[in-house]
């Protein structure tokens, strides 16, 4: 692979965590709990996928080949996107929603703050807008976890649940491979290792002050970083994909 | 005597062209009106977000997407303005959704339409949001204050949706022959659906005497739908699309065109609840309300414990 090859990956990777959760995020839209949350979470899609676009079309731009932004998120197949399974899990009622977007909200706060100090330009910059986004993200989604914790027995026992359903989905987050070490010592890459027992801090601290627990000792999925999928991800880029497929060379 | 008196006051005001606020007497039937047609506008807007927001997660590019989802997003912000507009006249909002919940309250029928292809965004944002402007419009100059301002932040939005909505149908009608197939099948099925959302003919329209003495309207369905006629016919004309009413052509006379109206039948029937989607989209905003509920009761619970928290302390 060569180290535009390992570039390429590396920003697919990221755009492709942020289209999907994008993605998953808007199915929300229009029919949200209530109204000012269903103004929120969308504002939260509208936030990632922004985000998914800029990542896009520097990955286009790196890979060279005429492909643009859109081709990379809709003419590449399941196999070929590489976000963590975390992302694709369905948004299932609105704690489990809440649940992911907040594992992924913290692990983002984290992330993004390192990646603003890449030597990598472009990602730097498209990091300093992500980080202003996702501080207040995570503000949201954690107030969230903290009123169904601490709220009604039910809420309580929601969360609870997709926290116990999601768990096995974090380790993905954290894994690293030979591109990855090689860009982090170079300085473009985040050493996603150096902040893991921070942001496990961190997430702790959101879960117990809400009353609720962080299960113990979970066996971590893993095949992302591979394009080995959960089932859910091959039924929503064909939801996503639909049109481009359908009328191939169309412009939209 | 006394009511004698505010009434002058409250006649003097529309005369003198004044704004009526909340705290200002008015007669109970203007009140009703008002929360009637406000109500209506917001539950609009929140059954609004539903044939659109069935097509953003097929959206066919990053750009389309995120602009449907902002302008998805902002008919929730409308349906927002437009209940507080309406709480200032002494209801709740939860009065109100339980209207449209139970089907008590009316929205607008064109909602009742499916959204079948992506042209349909194309078609909503134009003809939809192009005949509600021309409604609209009218209402940042209404007589009540609350309700006035609202519709001058909300012109200023929709007016981005029509020329997002016109966007998309110049895309489709100028790109492969699919696409302008689905755009003038889109302009074929949205035409006559957006022309009876100016109401009835002026002769059968119950709420319009009223709502023109009080300057909560200020133009007449038919004249509305005139001038939305005038408006089109060159658009689509320039998107190399047929207009589907055969006896749309200028009349030099009255310096408009001809049209046929549309079929009242279908109108009435859209209006009484046998719409293609009518009660599609009530379910829809029920289950969305139903399913939400545990998450406003956790809420409530949350707020509560910490306000006997705070008070304890």
């Amino acid at each position: 692979m060569t180290k535009q090859e390992a570039l390429f990956n590396y920003t697919l990777r990221l755009a492709d965590t942020n289209l999907i959760l994008g993605q998953r995020l808007s199915e929300w839209t229009g029919v949200g709990p209530f109204l000012e949350e269903d103004l929120a979470l969308t504002n939260i899609a509208l936030d990632i996928i922004g985000t998914a676009t800029a990542l896009y079309e520097y990955a286009a731009k790196i890979e060279g080949k005429g492909r643009t932004a859109d081709d990379l998120a809709y003419l590449r197949t399941d196999r070929e996107f590489y976000n963590p399974k975390l992302v694709e899990q369905p948004n299932g009622d609105y704690a489990k929603t809440i649940v992911r977007q907040v594992i992924m909200d913290s692990f983002d706060f984290y992330f993004y703050t390192a990646l603003t100090k890449s030597k990598d330009e472009t990602l730097a910059g498209i990091a300093q807008k992500a980080i202003k986004e996702t501080t207040y993200h995570l503000r949201h989604t954690s107030s969230w976890i903290e009123r169904f914790g601490d709220g009604t027995e039910e809420s309580h026992q929601r969360a609870q649940n997709a926290i116990n359903e999601l768990w096995q989905f974090t380790g993905e987050l954290f894994e690293v491979d030979e591109a990855d070490t090689l860009f982090v010592k170079e300085g473009i890459a985040v050493d996603v290792t150096a902040f893991k027992a921070t942001w496990e801090k961190h997430i702790n601290d959101i879960i117990t002050k809400s009353t609720l627990t962080v299960p113990q000792n979970v066996f971590m999925q893993t095949g992302s970083r591979k394009g080995i999928h959960t089932e859910y991800l091959a039924y929503i880029l064909l939801e996503m994909q639909a049109l481009p497929r359908m009328y191939p060379g169309a412009k939209w | 005597m006394e009511n004698n008196k505010f009434e002058s006051q409250f006649e003097a005001k529309l005369a003198n062209n004044d704004v009526i606020e909340p705290k200002d007497w008015m007669p109970e039937n203007y009140r009703k009106h008002l929360i009637r047609q406000i109500s209506q506008h917001a539950h609009s807007e929140i059954v609004g977000m539903l044939p659109e927001g069935n097509w953003i997660t097929r959206a066919p590019s990053l750009r389309s997407k995120v602009v449907l989802l902002a302008k998805v997003q902002d008919e929730g912000g409308h349906g927002l303005y437009l209940y507080t507009a309406a709480e200032t006249l002494g209801v709740s909002r939860d009065e109100l959704l339980d209207n449209l919940l139970t089907g008590k309250a009316k929205y607008s029928s064109i909602f009742n339409y499916p959204t079948l292809t992506w042209a349909d965004m194309g078609a909503v944002g134009w003809l939809v949001d192009g005949a509600a402007i021309m409604n609209q419009v009218m209402l940042q100059r209404t007589s009540y204050g609350p309700y006035s301002r609202a519709m001058i932040r909300i012109c200023k939005e929709e007016s981005f949706h029509q020329r997002q909505g016109y966007e998309i149908m110049t895309r489709m009608a100028f790109g492969t022959p699919e696409q302008k197939a689905m755009a003038q099948d889109a302009l074929n099925r949205w035409w006559f659906p957006s022309m009876m959302m100016f109401g009835p003919p002026d002769a059968e329209s119950p709420n319009s005497e009223n709502a023109l003495k009080w300057r909560i309207k200020r133009e007449t369905n038919d004249q509305l739908r005139q001038k939305f006629v005038n408006q089109t016919v060159p658009q689509a004309e320039y998107l190399g699309l047929t207009m589907p009413d055969p006896n749309i052509k200028w009349n030099e006379d009255k310096k408009g065109y001809d049209y046929s109206d549309p079929d009242w039948t279908e109108f009435k029937n859209v209006i009484s609840g046998n719409g293609p989607c009518n009660k599609e989209r009530l379910a829809a905003r029920n289950k969305a309300h139903n399913d939400g509920a545990w998450v406003r009761e956790a809420a409530n619970a949350f707020a509560k414990k910490r306000k006997e928290v705070y008070e304890a302390a």
